[in-house]
């Protein structure tokens, strides 16, 4: 394992990107097959069978380095990663490691079988056996989840200088639903015409946000809007009879979209649709809030109440693949026109629906409908130029967000709470009030938005400024304003306040402003009676 | 007086009623006795202040014009109806546990402090007592600091390893006990070692007072980076990437902190290292610390204070967290050090 470990360190270490595309250039030129193959795999999220529960884990770190599970917990909190956790309660490794990163795979997939007992043995003998990063890197191999700083994209770059084949095929073969115990390093990276499995998707374009307004666009004539939607990106594949949905995270999705199944009776084999997830019952004009989507996206499996109560379609705005040819080279223009005649004739009860472009001749009139993006339960607007290609990763030029402001308002910071891992000496978990009279209404939390230098000065504040501590938490005087945005505003009975914002963040630490001009709850009604 | 506790926590800082003093008080009191010079203990507008021999130059240097005594390590000196001493809590040179003793009953204030022996540092000594004040800066299991022989070889790796490339290595850490620490560790044999200017007036300060240090180059703005290939420079936290910095060209940077054991934090400060070394005592530190004293009662101050004292209530002990200003190990904060 030392070979993978020096890799891990030399990419976690830098904060330089050619010196981790470097390295990672370097392993996958040379390092054994299984190992290069496993070293994809495990920087795009994949992992072994978990041989042993994260319960058991826990448990059995805790008791080797002598400490109560109570402790290993708060711990784990602080720290904020269990892998890492557990490497560093316990005690020094005292022999050496002599196994490779797939014979170590290779003898956690063979334990996997094994009682409790043996299990345990072999966990905490490799404990003994590797120390520092090697130990880290083994229990990762158990918990999954290796953030290193490593996206696809340098993945793919790395990829392409060691086997010189090009960046944008690489990123293709990647894509889906592939396993290291399934697949071979040459047949997933070197082979010719690699057999191409039904599900696997297209890499997502991403878009950026614009940053002054459209006007510096250029001739409106080369460009095509539509409303950016507030649900969540998907790519629908109908090959071979199936139907696959895929997240942008690349993650398969579609045993939690049944309704999506039907789509086959509409639409030809060999279709790959671009679009957005929406909950939108057929006789509403507009799609329902993210609220009604949330419900269905932490269900692996749905009930028919709720699959009758929050009906998913596919806003299509891209096709990426029609009879079974790759379009992603057509320009947009043209693919959106298949893409129009594919979709013409759906009746209402299809599970796709085409999302409309809008009309507009000049920036003006565009930024008009944009202003009315809040009515149609859109975020704002979509820009893509006519004539461009569909790309593969976040790229410059062709696609912009063009979202609407936020919606915001000055609040008083009235508890504060302390971050974990990346923040784990850091008070970043803040709790924000409005005014009702002269008491503080407690409506929302916010973790994000200060830079690393004002969230060193407000934890200094907070330790000086401590009334009393409940646990993990903190009442500070009420002192400081800040201004919050945030997309959505919703009743909720969940929450105290009666309020949930969508994506609450700090936009400005209001330093200028006396707490007592921080808003109140009746400016928050208010917004709730406009946007809500 | 019998019911008075012989060291309260109040809002100025610890007091102690039966001699009418303070320990490391964080606002202007008459009389401050000073467990070491970082900012956090040792703060300005104190009408008197005693502290060690050995810490008195740092904090004159620090602090300016000051009313201040000395002490001897183990000299006992009555103050009012006390008997005072200090003895080395082997944090920075010249730093103190406090120990005071009324009637028979004995408390000692510990300051900040760890147990090894830094080679420069003057080493802790354990004192019995009734009440121990601690800190637990690092006080959770998940900080175990390694040997400081290996840390110096990873350390002179890093550096021998940026000399090989043309670039400069900087390493951030405090001016007072941390920098001096590491030049202890430091191989000269790599190559020139130069200083940020905070880092050397403490040097100086503690070079005056007999600390032997190697051989060091003040970076002011006369010096010329070209002169000096394969440098290390030593500098505080903050001055890592200023346009100080810059003007040395191709670089790498690493801190020297105990934080550096997470790896969260280590990302967070974005060096292109990070090195595991504090002058607080990690996990084992503090508990062999606290059972040495044999006290039964264990005042835990800044750091992981709650979960600590939890694990000393369960145990056996009878703890309790007391409010403080003490900012133990910071990061983000040059000035508390």
């Amino acid at each position: 394992m030392k070979r993978f470990a020096q890799l891990f360190n030399t990419i976690d270490q830098s904060t330089k990107t050619n010196v981790k595309v470097a390295a990672l250039a370097a392993y996958f030129q040379d390092a054994p097959d299984t190992d290069r193959l496993w070293t994809i795999a495990l920087f795009s999220g994949r992992r072994p069978k978990r041989a042993v529960t994260t319960t058991k884990l826990r448990e059995w770190a805790a008791e080797r380095a002598n400490i109560p599970l109570w402790l290993f917990e708060e711990s784990y909190s602080i720290v904020g990663d269990l892998a890492e956790t557990i490497s560093l309660v316990l005690p020094p490794n005292s022999s050496q490691d002599t196994r490779t990163l797939s014979e170590w795979i290779a003898a956690l997939r063979e334990v996997y079988t094994q009682d409790e007992e043996t299990r345990k043995a072999f966990v905490l003998s490799a404990w003994k056996q590797l120390g520092g990063t090697e130990r880290f890197i083994f229990n990762k191999l158990i918990t999954g989840g290796f953030r290193v700083g490593i996206s696809q994209k340098l993945m793919t770059r790395a990829l392409a200088r060691a086997t010189q084949k090009p960046e944008a095929e690489l990123a293709h073969r990647l894509m889906g639903n592939w396993h290291p115990d399934d697949t071979t390093w040459h047949a997933l990276v070197i082979a010719e015409d690699a057999s191409v499995d039904a599900s696997r998707p297209y890499p997502f374009y991403l878009a950026y946000g614009l940053e002054d307004t459209a006007h510096a666009l250029g001739d409106t004539a080369d460009w095509r809007a539509e409303w950016k939607w507030d649900g969540i990106r998907g790519q629908l594949i109908l090959r071979d009879g199936q139907y696959f949905v895929w997240s942008r995270g690349e993650e398969l999705m579609t045993d939690r979209f049944p309704e999506l199944a039907r789509a086959v009776d509409y639409l030809p084999d060999g279709t790959v649709l671009d679009g957005e997830l929406l909950v939108w019952p057929s006789d509403q004009p507009n799609p329902s809030s993210f609220n009604a989507l949330q419900s269905r996206i932490g269900r692996k499996t749905v009930p028919k109440k709720l699959l009758s109560e929050a009906p998913v379609v596919l806003h299509a705005y891209d096709l990426l693949e029609w009879q079974g040819q790759d379009m992603r080279d057509t320009p947009f223009a043209a693919r959106r026109a298949l893409l129009e005649n594919a979709c013409v004739n759906l009746p209402p009860e299809a599970p796709v629906r085409l999302s409309p472009q809008l009309d507009f001749t000049t920036w003006d009139d565009l930024a008009a409908i944009r202003a009315n993006a809040r009515a149609a339960q859109a975020e704002g607007l979509m820009l893509k130029r006519a004539d461009s290609p569909y790309l593969s990763g976040r790229k410059k030029g062709d696609w912009w967000k063009w979202k609407l402001d936020p919606l915001t308002i000055d609040a008083v910071m009235i508890y504060a709470q302390s971050g974990s891992g990346r923040r784990a000496n850091l008070f970043t978990d803040f709790t924000f009030a409005v005014w009702n009279g002269n008491d503080l209404v407690p409506f929302t939390k916010a973790y994000s938005g200060l830079t690393d230098a004002e969230f060193r000065q407000i934890t200094a504040w907070v330790r000086k400024n401590t009334l009393e501590k409940f646990g993990p938490v903190r009442k500070v005087t009420p002192h400081h304003v800040f201004e919050i945005a945030f997309e959505g505003i919703q009743r909720s009975t969940r929450h105290k306040s009666g309020v949930a914002l969508r994506f609450p963040r700090m936009l400005r630490w209001r330093q200028d402003k006396p707490l007592q001009e921080a808003n109140t709850l009746a400016d928050l009604e208010e917004l709730l009676r406009i946007y809500g | 007086m019998s019911n008075q506790p012989v060291l309260s926590f109040t809002e100025n800082g610890i007091y102690c009623a039966a001699g009418d003093f303070y320990i490391d008080p964080w606002r202007p009191v008459d009389r401050a006795l000073i467990t070491h010079g970082h900012s956090d203990h040792a703060r300005w507008g104190m009408g008197r202040y005693l502290a060690t021999h050995a810490a008195l130059p740092v904090m004159r240097h620090r602090l300016g014009d000051i009313t201040a005594e000395g002490i001897a390590y183990g000299e006992t000196r009555r103050i009012g109806g006390t008997d005072v001493s200090f003895h080395p809590a082997g944090h920075v040179p010249g730093s103190a546990q406090i120990r005071v003793e009324v009637d028979g009953e004995i408390w000692v204030a510990s300051g900040d402090y760890k147990v090894v022996d830094d080679g420069l540092s003057e080493p802790f000594n354990p004192i019995k007592c009734h009440h121990f004040i601690t800190e637990s800066t690092f006080g959770l299991p998940v900080f175990h600091w390694a040997d400081q022989a290996s840390i110096a070889a990873e350390i002179n790796d890093w550096w021998a390893d940026c000399a090989a490339q043309g670039k400069t290595a900087f390493l951030g850490a405090y001016a007072l006990g941390k920098a001096q620490r590491l030049l202890t560790m430091l191989d000269p044999d790599i190559g020139p070692i130069l200083t940020h200017t905070a880092t050397e007036n403490t040097n100086q300060a503690m070079r005056d007072q007999g600390i032997s240090l190697p051989d060091t180059i003040i970076a002011n703005a006369d010096l010329k980076p070209k002169d000096h290939p394969g440098a290390i420079v030593l500098a505080p936290p903050s001055a890592l990437g200023s346009a100080w910095s810059k003007k040395f060209g191709p670089q790498e940077t690493a801190f020297a902190s105990g934080w550096m054991a997470i790896r969260g934090v280590r990302r967070r400060r974005a060096g292109d290292r990070g090195f595991v070394i504090s002058d607080h005592a990690d996990w084992d530190g503090l508990l062999s610390a606290i059972k040495e004293t044999e006290a039964e009662n264990i005042y835990v101050t800044h750091g992981y204070t709650d979960i600590f004292s939890r694990y000393l209530n369960i145990n056996g002990w009878n703890a309790q967290v007391v409010p403080t200003q003490f900012e133990g190990e910071s990061l983000d904060k040059d000035a508390s050090e």
